[in-house]
């Protein structure tokens, strides 16, 4: 097994393959392409959250000089189609309905119409010359909005799906209510010595992704497209643009820029189908952008969220029933990550009775998108508080008090699989062990510790190796790189086929240059991409040993691979070893190219699980806390490039901070965001923040070679409830609506 | 309106371009120069994307004018290696993985040589506030405060050894 390996790169730091490109400014992102007489497209947007269509006249901007295509609704098929990819499947219709709406817009910034015209300044101003007629409609903007009798109703022909509860209404914004239960729910309160239940809250927000979309895209009178994008699944982007606008996928081809972060905010489409439909009006490549006010206002941003957590537990610390409600926002159209928080919220521990129900919600927010981990962080928020309430109230250690209920191999997750070996106690240990858990607390500060779970994908991916003559590869992968894949797949190159990491160069194709591979998300890049480069790596050695086979004219099972060499075994013992470079050399002699492919559909994953510690500092006169010292535990499986994990784990960990303390989406009662830009939307910045240690735990995940989990998504899920769980013991309030900014701390402390 | 004649000098390069009155910095630089290294993250100035050098100073290209470079003297990103020797701070971010998605890098280079312009011996809390306009989403900035002050390092040896 992985866990006897010994790796000569792996678990090295080696220098990214992309990194040169990245800090001298020529890396290319989805804004930085430009083709000749390209147009520049502006969309324009709904001023109101919630209004019907009654007319659009376009007349006067199609007249501006400089106009070359204007397009509304009409322009963009309805279609029922989904596509099956990522994380769930997709309906297009929707996601078609929200790149431009048809006949009602659902959200202020819905895009209504869109123009490309010479400049971008002629697009903007044509735009505010289209005359849309609306009658406005009272906005939902909250789940208890959305689910209050006589609710405004969203979409008239939306029924719930799932388990609705018998006496559920027809007509309603519940798109989704589902349920998990086990064992005996009363029997099991019944059982407890104590009982803590609350109801928490977590507003929307947003991923903050630095790089607003972008894309150009050129339709030609062949009927072939060419899309450069920003994404972080260009098949994605592909199928979907292709599937809403009901042409061939195989007419469109998807070129990845660099991507300037997603954090699951770049799988949807919202420009390719607008600048490829004014493409084909114009007969001219159009770029599209978004400004940051479109980024905040039209793209996915997060569910806000209400679950009310309620956990039993004996006195000597067993847990023994747990339920929980949950309330997602999907913004305008279904789809929040209500399920994916009903089958995390209790997934660290073994509670032998609960009931948990999920609600899918629209309301007249922008449709929400992935967000790391989607749905667990504001699940486990609510846990995370409630079990450190118990521990506190029993007088025991929280830590002691998970170890005690904590999942470990065999054990039944709550959502149904057996758990193979998952890390989660000895992340535990390891927290407990850790000099920061026992160090002493200055005045005015608290400590907070918490957990965090995330399944992790595995998905579909393709991946070549191809060598050249002089012993040096390539690898080929169809993932855009957000945070340091490509140097990790190169590592693995160099793992399998013996030859530096610098000698091996990793790129992320089109979608006409590599096969098919599901989206950058679900923390599935390292591990499932990372099999198929395995797997396209260990096809190219076995074709380098049947060269070597026959260069001794020997049979192809008298040769073995060491260390970067074809060696002889029995029966050719009197041949010397061939490296890579000498068998490379020899390529076309002894049969031509030698080109390793990988095709994997990883159906699972392993789960991953961290703790963070965190030591907030509060300012009692002015409500203004700030983190002091903060370490994150993960069970990483195997660091590959423990660099790029120690960085996934300190930025998902800055984000949770950030979700904690600042972060929010404001709307006024009609509907209106009015903090969208980030001075307004406070995401953290250097001078709040102290250093992020980490302590990487490695218990091997054995559905992978090496022993790789997922570690993108988890760190961001344990910080709300550790920030929370600081400030309570910095203020002995406890807090249940976040964020915990200082209006919102000073007016609890004040009250208190 | 009629546009502008702008005589300015852009990473040591003497450079001339027309632009319009309203144009800012960030938008000549990457639609008419074919700088696009200096990024665009939110163009109100609360980003640091698009940090350049004016005179020295380090400003948002996003609230500068196209116009007030005449004359001037712009850094970019572009200008801050030379040859193919890197700056310190780039080298340091390529060995301390200082960048994930790298969108923010640019301008977190930027920022950072000129915070090492004036002080090669800056502290971790002069790092964080000298770098607190260039939002970074990725990192959790730990791996860049830390960059920076390796480089800090690597500049004061060079200084010393110059020096001996």
């Amino acid at each position: 097994m992985s866990a006897e390996r010994t790796f000569e790169y792996i678990g090295t730091r080696p220098i990214r393959h992309d990194g040169l490109d990245k800090v001298t400014g020529r890396a290319n992102y989805g804004a930085d392409f430009t083709l000749p007489g390209m147009l520049h497209g502006h969309v324009l947007r709904s001023p109101h959250a919630h209004a019907r269509i009654v007319s659009i006249d376009t007349s006067a901007a199609e007249a501006t000089p400089g106009v070359k295509a204007v397009i509304t609704g009409k322009d963009i098929p309805k279609t029922n189609a989904k596509l099956s990819l990522g994380e769930a499947a997709m309906e297009l219709g929707p996601m078609g309905d929200n790149a431009l709406a048809h006949d009602k817009a659902l959200y202020e910034g819905h895009a209504v119409a869109a123009v490309a015209a010479t400049s971008p300044e002629i697009a903007r101003e044509a735009a505010e010359k289209i005359v849309v007629v609306y009658e406005v409609l009272k906005p939902v903007m909250t789940v208890d909005q959305a689910l209050a009798p006589g609710a405004t109703i969203l979409h008239d022909d939306l029924v719930t799906k799932g388990k609705p509860l018998a006496d559920a209404p027809k007509h309603t914004n519940v798109a989704l209510r589902m349920e998990l239960k086990r064992g005996d729910l009363e029997a099991g309160f019944a059982a407890a010595d104590l009982i803590v239940e609350r109801t928490f809250t977590t507003p929307m927000v947003h991923q903050g992704y630095i790089e607003p979309h972008a894309c150009v895209a050129r339709y030609g009178e062949d009927g072939q497209v060419l899309v450069w994008t920003t994404t972080q699944g260009h098949f994605i982007v592909r199928d979907a643009s292709a599937g809403i606008l009901g042409i061939d996928a195989a007419k469109v081809k998807v070129v990845p820029s660099e991507i300037g972060g997603g954090f699951g905010g770049k799988i949807p489409v919202y420009l390719e189908p607008l600048a490829i439909v004014l493409s084909r009006k114009a007969h001219r490549p159009v770029k599209m952008v978004m400004s940051r006010d479109d980024v905040f206002r039209a793209s996915g941003p997060t569910s806000g969220t209400k679950v009310r957590m309620k956990i039993g537990a004996k006195k000597d610390g067993t847990l023994v029933a747990a339920s929980a409600s949950l309330y997602y926002e999907a913004g305008a159209y279904p789809g929040s990550p209500a399920g994916a928080g009903a089958m995390c919220v209790i997934a660290p521990y073994t509670i032998p009775n609960f009931m948990i129900e999920a609600y899918d919600i629209v309301v007249n927010r922008p449709k929400v998108a992935a967000y790391r981990a989607p749905g667990s962080p504001a699940a486990m928020f609510a846990t995370e508080s409630v079990i450190d309430e118990i521990a506190q109230k029993l007088g025991m250690d929280p830590i002691d008090l998970r170890l005690k209920n904590a999942a470990q191999e065999g054990d039944s997750a709550p959502y149904g699989p057996k758990y193979g070996p998952i890390g989660l106690k000895q992340v535990l240990e390891a927290t407990k062990a850790h000099p920061h858990w026992k160090a002493p607390l200055g005045p005015n500060q608290g400590r907070g510790v918490a957990c965090g779970f995330w399944f992790n994908a595995g998905l579909n991916s393709t991946a070549t190796v191809s060598l050249s003559a002089d012993g040096s590869a390539t690898v080929v992968t169809g993932n855009p790189d957000i945070g340091g894949t490509r140097v990790a797949q190169a590592m693995m190159v160099s793992e399998e086929l013996g030859i530096p990491v610098e000698r091996v160069r990793p790129t992320v194709a089109d979608t006409d240059s590599i096969g098919y591979n599901d989206l950058t998300g679900g923390s599935r890049v390292c591990y499932a991409t990372g099999m198929a480069v395995i797997k396209a790596a260990q096809d190219a050695r076995d074709q380098l040993c049947a060269r070597a086979a026959k260069i001794w004219d020997v049979d192809p099972s008298c040769v073995a691979w060491e260390r970067g060499r074809a060696i002889p075994l029995n029966g050719a013992s009197d041949k010397e070893p061939l490296t890579v470079s000498a068998l490379a050399a020899k390529m076309t002699a002894t049969g031509g190219p030698i080109v390793g492919r990988g095709a994997v559909s990883a159906p699972m994953a392993g789960p991953g699980f961290a703790t963070n510690i965190c030591d907030i500092e509060v300012d009692k006169e002015t409500g203004v806390s700030r983190v002091v010292r903060y370490t994150a535990i993960q069970d990483v499986g195997k660091a590959v490039h423990p660099s790029y994990v120690e960085g996934q784990m300190q930025g998902g960990a800055v984000q949770g901070i950030g979700w904690a303390l600042n972060e929010e989406y404001i709307y006024d009662e009609a509907g209106h965001l009015e903090n969208a830009g980030f001075l307004d939307y406070r995401m953290p910045v250097a001078s709040d923040l102290p250093m992020i240690d980490t302590v990487l735990i490695e218990v091997a995940n054995p559905l992978h070679p090496y022993g790789v989990r997922g570690v993108g998504e988890v760190p961001i899920v344990p910080p709300l409830a550790a920030v929370a769980n600081a400030m309570a013991g910095a203020t002995g309030v406890r807090f249940t609506d976040l964020p915990l900014s200082p209006p919102r701390v000073l007016k609890a402390l004040s009250g208190a | 309106m009629s546009t502008i004649h702008v005589r300015t000098t852009v990473n040591g390069e003497p450079t001339e371009f027309l632009c319009e009155p309203a144009e800012t910095l960030l938008d000549a630089l990457r639609n008419r120069l074919g700088l696009t290294g200096t990024k665009e993250g939110c163009g109100t100035g609360d980003c640091g994307s698009c940090s350049v050098l004016l005179e020295g100073r380090l400003v948002p290209s996003c609230l500068v004018l196209a116009a007030e470079a005449i004359d001037r003297e712009v850094l970019t990103v572009e200008g801050v290696a030379v040859g193919d020797a890197l700056h310190p701070v780039q080298q340091a971010f390529l060995e301390q993985a200082a960048l994930q998605c790298g969108i923010c890098t640019p301008g977190l280079v930027v920022a950072a040589k000129s915070l090492l312009d004036r002080n090669t011996n800056p502290t971790e809390q002069e790092v964080r506030f000298w770098l607190a306009g260039n939002l970074c989403r990725c990192t959790g900035y730990d791996k860049i405060v830390r960059a920076v002050m390796d480089a800090a390092e690597v500049m004061r040896n060079e200084t010393s050894e110059v020096r001996a």
